[in-house]
């Protein structure tokens, strides 16, 4: 993993925020990422986010889930011991209507939280860097990728004209990696900036 | 300043002048200050019940079966009753998280955290009831389908009591997905405003080291919509699937048609009594009547009256088809067994008709429905309907069927039947208490979400636009 220089700006309204997204986009500015308290609908769209395929991968998992209850109920029920329950047929679709039912919203939901954590690489143990520790709190924490030309007293300068509280330049890994965070500065409310 | 729109008309989902820092501060708080003395005594009380409940468990477990009254004919007597019970209690966490969800209704917001913990406490206790009626419990893994020594000798795939294998497990492993898939950003909140190092630590642990970001948001929303959209298919199939235990038998009062809907409609008039009780607590102790407010308690009412008199109306379906079929085992169980106030399991009946038919008509009354004692009261009431009406229909279906030869003696539970129900009782407290102290009992992230909408505060300064001339509007918003 590489350390990168980000320029990070701090906004209190979402209001203000999308704004301000659209100028930085416009001014050729590459968004790494912007870290919010909650879903900000529409966010996504002005950052220029593909929609994301999870239901896709999901379906698939379902009918997944389909197959193996079908195919493994048949199998078992028709070839590996044909039972006689009743003089019923073997093959008695209707009846495994209800497992092959839940077998499908098994392997979805499983498959699609797995995947989830997989795509947002999010487990116990994985520690990330946090920008601000009030991303998950207040504050819409925009970070914004330096190049070798990026002048950030000029990026500073152009965020807070757009409403930004607060503005930092950062030198931090962008992946993840297995840590703890109790290893971060304590206590927390020292650190803790008050947004004017 | 952003203002999104919402009628005046609507009464605001929070209460007070928010931000989204007292949004935190007020539902972190809980977690952060050091339990009640309350929060103690309830929670031994509960803990001591679990442990009757085990020492009761452990008696069924080491002397058998017999240990409880269940006898030749009544062979489902207090074990499945509380199994279908709390079963259908978790119903209403999964209809509130995933159909309210999918219907757009904001007050969801509030109450979803809790009732999805409910949800999976209540079926965790469910499980219980069926795997120790097993009597050889350690013999459980029999109903999984694998390969064995035993032929294979497989499963019956056909069979209800599989189905509900299915159901069941799926249900809760669902539940579990959905519910700590929503704590993750909330976890992260927690653990972001630490102040010790064993909360950091733990909380790091719980929340997946989430940040926050818009790409992880964008798939959390798909997620949720997702899982929500398989959850409410789900939770509908698996009452009826438990319905199907009976329905799909041939004992008089339980070979009926009526029975899925019947009791996907008990299981969700149940489970908002229970989200009630549980819910007016909490507000109460953790001082959230801003958050989880008379609105959010007068629509559940609302819920709890429609679910009541559908359940009505299937009770009145089964007397007249009971008389209309003019099959005499279906008349002698509906209008002996049930409805005759002076037969052996009479009173249940009526405890029945009177807790879930007639008393929450009360709720017609929007005073009423806006009454916290009312309700708290109800609330009660209505989980001791829908617990005689899985009594009534259990006992008094195999208490006299077909054979008077066969007809039993009189049921009634021993010490350790009840100290198992009072044990599960002892599980979901504990279970619940520990939720209330460690959790976040509100979804932190999805009332930030929709606080600028119907927050109190936000929706005042609508109103003051509302009222102000066109003019002036133009004159301090439009772009010159």
């Amino acid at each position: 993993m590489a350390k990168k220089k980000f320029v990070v700006g701090c906004f209190d309204d979402e209001a203000v925020l999308f704004p301000a997204v659209k100028k930085v986009r416009t001014a050729g500015y590459k968004i790494h990422d912007v870290y919010t308290p909650f879903a900000v609908h529409g966010l996504d769209h002005a950052m220029g986010l593909r929609e994301t395929s999870l239901h896709t991968a999901g379906f698939i998992y379902g009918i997944t889930g389909t197959a193996t209850a079908l195919s493994s109920i048949s199998w078992i029920f028709t070839k590996d011991w044909p039972l006689n329950i009743g003089g019923k047929p073997h093959f008695a679709l209707p009846a495994w209507i209800p497992i092959m039912f839940e077998l499908t919203v098994l392997f979805a939901a499983v498959g699609m939280v797995l995947t989830f954590c997989y795509l947002c690489q999010l487990a116990p143990f994985v520690k990330k860097h946090h920008f601000h520790a009030r991303a998950t709190d207040d504050l819409f924490v925009m970070v914004i990728e330096c190049t070798d030309k990026t002048n950030t007293d000029d990026l500073q300068a152009f965020l807070t004209s757009n409403g930004a509280l607060e503005t930092k330049v950062e030198v931090a890994e962008d992946g993840w990696w297995l840590g703890r965070y109790d290893k971060d500065e304590m206590p927390f409310e020292e650190k803790q900036i008050v947004a004017a | 300043m952003h203002l999104k729109y919402e009628s005046q008309l609507r009464e605001p989902l929070v209460y007070g002048d928010k931000t989204y820092k007292q949004v935190t501060e007020d539902i972190v708080r809980p977690i952060e200050a050091k339990p009640t003395k309350l929060w103690y005594v309830g929670f031994y009380i509960a803990v001591a019940l679990l442990m009757f409940g085990v020492y009761s468990v452990y008696r069924e477990v080491t002397y058998g079966i017999g240990q409880w009254n269940l006898n030749k004919t009544v062979g489902w007597g207090w074990d499945i009753t509380n199994f279908v019970w709390w079963v259908g209690i978790g119903h209403a966490g999964t209809l509130i998280s995933a159909i309210l969800l999918l219907f757009r209704q904001g007050w969801r917001t509030g109450v979803n955290r809790a009732a999805e913990a409910m949800t999976i406490f209540a079926v965790m206790c469910a499980g219980q009831f069926p795997i120790f009626h097993m009597g050889r419990v350690w013999m459980a893994f029999f109903v999984l389908p694998y390969p064995n020594s035993r032929g294979p000798l497989w499963v019956n795939f056909n069979s209800p009591l599989l189905w509900d294998v299915f159901a069941i497990s799926t249900y809760f492993t669902v539940s579990l997905l959905f519910w700590y898939s929503g704590l993750i950003p909330d976890f992260a909140t927690v653990r972001d405003r630490a102040f010790t190092k064993l909360r950091k630590r733990l909380y790091g642990v719980a929340s997946f080291g989430w940040t926050g970001s818009t790409k992880h948001w964008q798939r959390h929303e798909s997620l949720s919509l997702v899982l929500a959209g398989l959850s409410t298919p789900l939770v509908l199939s698996v009452h009826t699937i438990v319905s199907f235990d009976f329905a799909t038998s041939v004992i008089p009062g339980w070979h009926t048609t009526i029975f899925p809907p019947y009791f996907v409609a008990g299981a969700i008039f149940s489970g908002f009594a229970m989200v009630q009780t549980l819910m007016i607590i909490v507000r109460k102790v953790f001082a959230m009547e801003d958050y989880v407010t008379i609105g959010h308690i007068e629509a559940m009412n609302k819920v709890i009256v429609l679910t009541g008199s559908i359940v009505g109306i299937a009770y009145l379906t089964e007397l007249f088809m009971g008389w209309y079929s003019q099959n005499k085992y279906e008349g002698y169980t509906f209008w002996y067994s049930r409805a005759y106030l002076f037969s052996p399991y009479g009173w249940s009946y009526w405890g029945m008709m009177a807790c879930n038919v007639l008393s929450p008509q009360i709720f017609w009354f929007r005073k009423m429905r806006r009454n916290i004692f009312v309700t708290f009261f109800m609330s009660i009431i209505v989980n001791i309907g829908m617990w005689f009406e899985r009594f009534v229909i259990i006992v008094t279906s195999l208490y006299r069927d077909y054979l008077p030869s066969s007809w039993s003696v009189y049921y009634s539970p021993t010490i350790w039947e009840i100290g198992f129900y009072a044990g599960t009782f002892g599980l979901f407290f504990t279970c619940f208490f520990l939720f209330a102290k460690y959790f976040p009992v509100i979804a932190i992230a999805e009332i930030k979400y929709v606080l600028k909408t119907t927050g109190e505060g936000y929706k005042n300064q609508m109103a003051n636009i509302e009222e102000q001339k066109l003019e002036e509007f133009v004159h301090e918003h439009a772009h010159h």
